[in-house]
C-alpha cells in the first residue's frame, strides 16, 4: 500500500507541476488543482497508513491519527476557495486582456476565428 | 486568563462581517464604523504592548485545550509590537480613504481591509504552525480581492501572477507542515522546538528539508531574492491605500522567518541549530542590491517605491542573519520605520497621480501640480527618511544595523547597506527632481487634496519623527524583545506549562 500511494502522489505532483508550467491559464489552474490533491494525500499519509481501524478513540485500542484528517479537511476547504477564486480571476483576465495567455499576450499570432 | 489577547483577531473579523452587510448607500456610516473599529484595535494593541512589555507571556488556549494538543495564541513582545504596527498602518490607510473624491474605494474595500487585518494579526499571534498557514491564507485571500478591485488590464495580469505564485507557495507550505508533523508528531511551535532539538541523526536531515521548504514559503511572502518578481508588478498596480496596507505583508514574511528560525531552528536546536543562517545573509545581500538597482531603473514612481520595499526586506534580513541581540533589536526598529514610511510614500504617490493628469506617476516632465509645494515637501521628508539620511528614523535604524555587524560578513553588510542607500538616494533624487521641478507651464484642473488624506500621510511621517525622538524608549523595548526572542526557553516553558482553566 505504501508503494502504491507514493506512486499516486508522485504522478499527481509530476502532472501538476508540468501543467502549472504551461502558458495558458486553464492548464495552469488544472495543474495547481492536481498539485493540491497531491499535497492533501501527502498530509493524509503523514498520519501513517493503517487499514480497518477507526479514526476516533474508541473501545478498540488501535486508532488512526485524527490530526492529519483535521488538517486535510481544512486544507481541502481552503484549496477549493483558492481554486474558485483563481478560475474567476482567469475569466476576468481573459476578458480584460483579450486572450488566455498567462502573460497577457499571445506568443505567436493566432488567426481569430 | 485574559480574553484581550484574542481581540485583535475577533474585532476585525466581526467588523468585517458587519461592514459586508451594510448597504452601499450608507457610505459615511460604513466609513465611521470602520475607522472606529481600527481605532479600537490601536488602543487594544497599546494595551497588549503594555502587558507584553513586562516580559510575561500570555498564552491563550482556544477551547481550553492544554498545549501541545490544542490551538494556542501566544503574546510576547515581538507579536505585540507587530500588532501595533499593523493597526496603526491600517488606521492611516483607512483614514486616507475619507476623501470623498478618491475614486478608488470600492464598496467592499473596508470589509476586505478588516479581513486582511484578521489574517495579519492572527499570523502574529498564533503559536501553531498550521494556524500560521490558515491565517496566511486569510490574509492572502483578502489581499487578492483588494488588489483586484476596480480591475484593469494591468491589474488583472499582475493579480493572476500574484495569485498563482501564492497558491503554489501554499502547496509547499502544506508539504513542509505535513513533513514536520509526520516526523515529530506535533505542530505546536513550542513543542516542535523541544522535539526538533531532540531529533536523532536519522530524522534530522528530513526535518532540515522541511525547515528549508518553510523558508521558500516565507521568502516568497517576504519577497527575497529569487522570489520577488511578483512584487513590483503587484504593488505598483494596486491603488494607493491598498498598496499602503500591503506594506505590512512582506513584513509578515519577515516576522515568520524571525519566529520560526529563532524558536524552532534557533541556537538550541541541536543538530539543526541555525540551519538557515548560511543561506540567509547572501540572499539578503543580493535582495538588497537588486532592489536598489530596480529602484534606479524604475520609470514610474509607484514601481520605484515597490522596489524600495524590496530594499527594506533585504536590509531587514541582513539584520536577522547576524543572529545577535543588538542586530535583531536594530532590525525590529528598522522594520517599524520602513513599514510606516513606505506606506506614506504609497499614499503620497496616489495624491501625486491625481494631480498630474495624464502623466500619472511617470518620471517625466508634466503639467504643474496644483499643490506641488505641499506634496513636494512631504515627498522630501519621506525620501530623506527612507534613504536613511540623518536625522530621521531611517538613519538611526541603518546606523544600528551597521553597528551590530560583526564577523566575516561585516564588510559585505557595510558595503551592501551603504551602496544600497546611495543607489536609493540617486533614484529618489532623480524621480523627485523630475516630478516636482521639471514642470510644464499649464496647471491640471485637479481638485486639491483632501485634508484627511494629507493628515493620513503626515501621521505616518510623524511616526518616523517619533521613532527618532523617542528612540531611547523604542530601543529599550526592542532590546528586551531581542533578548526574549533569542532565548526561547521561557517561551517554550510558558506554552508547554500552560494549565487549562478550571471550569465551574
Amino acid at each position: 500500500m505504501e508503494a502504491l500511494i507514493s506512486i499516486v502522489i508522485a504522478v499527481l505532483t509530476g502532472c501538476g507541476i508540468y501543467l502549472a508550467l504551461r502558458g495558458r491559464t486553464f492548464p495552469v489552474i488544472l495543474g495547481l488543482t492536481l498539485l493540491s490533491y497531491a499535497v492533501n494525500l501527502f498530509i493524509f499519509v503523514m498520519g501513517r497508513l493503517q487499514s480497518g481501524v477507526p479514526a476516533v478513540i474508541s473501545s478498540r485500542d488501535q486508532y488512526t491519527d485524527p490530526i492529519p484528517q483535521a488538517l486535510v479537511l481544512t486544507a481541502i476547504v481552503i484549496g477549493f476557495a483558492m481554486t474558485a477564486f483563481m478560475l474567476v480571476l482567469a475569466l476576468r483576465a481573459r476578458s480584460e486582456l483579450g486572450n488566455d495567455h498567462i502573460d497577457g499576450k499571445n506568443t505567436r499570432e493566432e488567426t481569430p476565428r | 486568563m485574559s480574553h484581550l489577547v484574542i481581540a485583535p483577531i475577533l474585532l476585525p473579523l466581526i467588523t468585517g462581517l458587519i461592514l459586508l452587510l451594510m448597504p452601499e448607500r450608507h457610505r459615511m456610516r460604513t466609513h465611521l464604523l470602520s475607522m472606529f473599529s481600527v481605532f479600537a484595535l490601536m488602543v487594544i494593541s497599546v494595551l497588549l504592548i503594555i502587558k507584553a512589555g513586562r516580559g510575561e507571556f500570555v498564552v491563550y488556549a482556544l477551547g481550553n485545550w492544554a498545549p501541545p494538543f490544542g490551538i494556542v495564541l501566544v503574546l510576547d513582545r515581538l507579536s505585540a509590537i507587530m500588532m501595533l504596527l499593523s493597526s496603526t498602518l491600517a488606521f492611516f490607510s483607512l483614514l486616507y480613504t475619507t476623501d470623498e473624491k478618491a475614486p478608488q474605494v470600492s464598496p467592499h474595500f473596508h470589509s476586505l481591509a478588516h479581513f486582511l487585518l484578521t489574517g495579519v494579526n492572527g499570523a502574529f499571534l498564533t503559536g501553531d504552525l498550521f494556524n500560521l498557514f490558515v491565517f496566511f491564507e486569510i490574509l492572502l485571500l483578502s489581499s487578492y480581492a483588494l488588489l483586484m478591485q476596480a480591475g484593469s488590464a494591468r491589474r488583472a495580469k499582475a493579480g493572476l501572477h500574484y495569485v498563482i505564485l501564492n497558491v503554489t507557495g501554499s502547496a509547499i507550505f502544506l508539504i513542509a507542515i505535513a513533513t514536520l508533523y509526520g516526523l515529530t508528531g506535533t505542530l505546536n511551535m513550542a513543542d516542535l522546538a523541544v522535539k526538533v532539538a531532540a531529533a536523532d541523526a536519522d530524522t534530522a536531515p528530513f526535518i532540515g528539508i522541511a525547515a528549508l521548504l518553510l523558508f521558500i514559503v516565507f521568502g516568497l511572502k517576504a519577497a527575497i531574492f529569487p522570489l520577488y518578481f511578483w512584487l513590483p508588478a503587484a504593488y505598483s498596480s494596486a491603488h494607493g491605500p491598498v498598496a499602503a496596507l500591503f506594506a505590512i505583508m512582506t513584513k509578515v514574511g519577515v516576522y515568520a522567518i524571525i519566529r520560526v528560525y529563532t524558536l524552532i531552528f534557533g541556537n538550541d536546536a541541536g543538530e539543526l541549530s541555525n540551519i538557515l543562517l548560511p543561506w540567509l545573509w547572501p540572499l539578503a545581500f543580493i535582495t538588497l542590491i537588486l532592489g536598489a538597482i530596480g529602484a534606479l531603473g524604475a520609470r514610474e514612481l509607484r514601481v520605484q517605491i515597490s522596489w524600495l520595499v524590496i530594499v527594506s526586506v533585504g536590509t531587514l534580513l541582513t539584520g536577522v542573519a547576524l543572529n545577535s541581540e543588538t542586530a535583531l533589536s536594530a532590525t525590529i526598529f528598522y522594520l517599524l520605520h520602513s513599514t510606516w514610511i513606505c506606506a506614506a510614500l504609497f499614499l503620497l504617490t496616489d495624491l501625486i497621480i491625481r494631480q498630474r493628469g495624464d502623466a500619472e506617476d511617470r518620471i517625466t516632465s508634466a503639467p504643474e501640480m496644483r499643490q506641488s509645494l505641499l506634496l513636494g515637501g512631504l515627498f522630501f521628508v519621506a525620501a530623506i527618511s527612507v534613504i536613511g539620511m540623518p536625522p530621521l528614523s531611517g538613519f538611526v535604524g541603518k546606523a544600528l544595523i551597521l553597528q551590530a555587524a560583526t564577523g566575516p560578513q561585516t564588510p559585505w553588510i557595510w558595503a551592501g547597506i551603504l551602496l544600497g542607500g546611495l543607489a536609493v538616494l540617486t533614484a529618489l533624487s532623480r524621480s523627485g527632481s523630475t516630478i516636482f521641478w521639471r514642470m510644464e507651464n499649464h496647471v491640471v484642473t485637479a481638485p486639491a487634496a483632501d485634508i484627511w488624506s494629507v493628515i493620513a500621510i503626515l501621521g505616518l511621517i510623524l511616526f518616523s519623527f517619533g521613532l527618532m525622538i523617542f528612540g531611547n524608549q523604542v530601543i529599550a523595548y526592542t532590546n528586551a524583545l531581542a533578548e526574549q526572542v533569542l532565548h526561547p526557553q521561557p517561551y517554550i516553558q510558558a506554552v508547554l506549562g500552560h494549565i487549562p482553566v478550571k471550569g465551574n
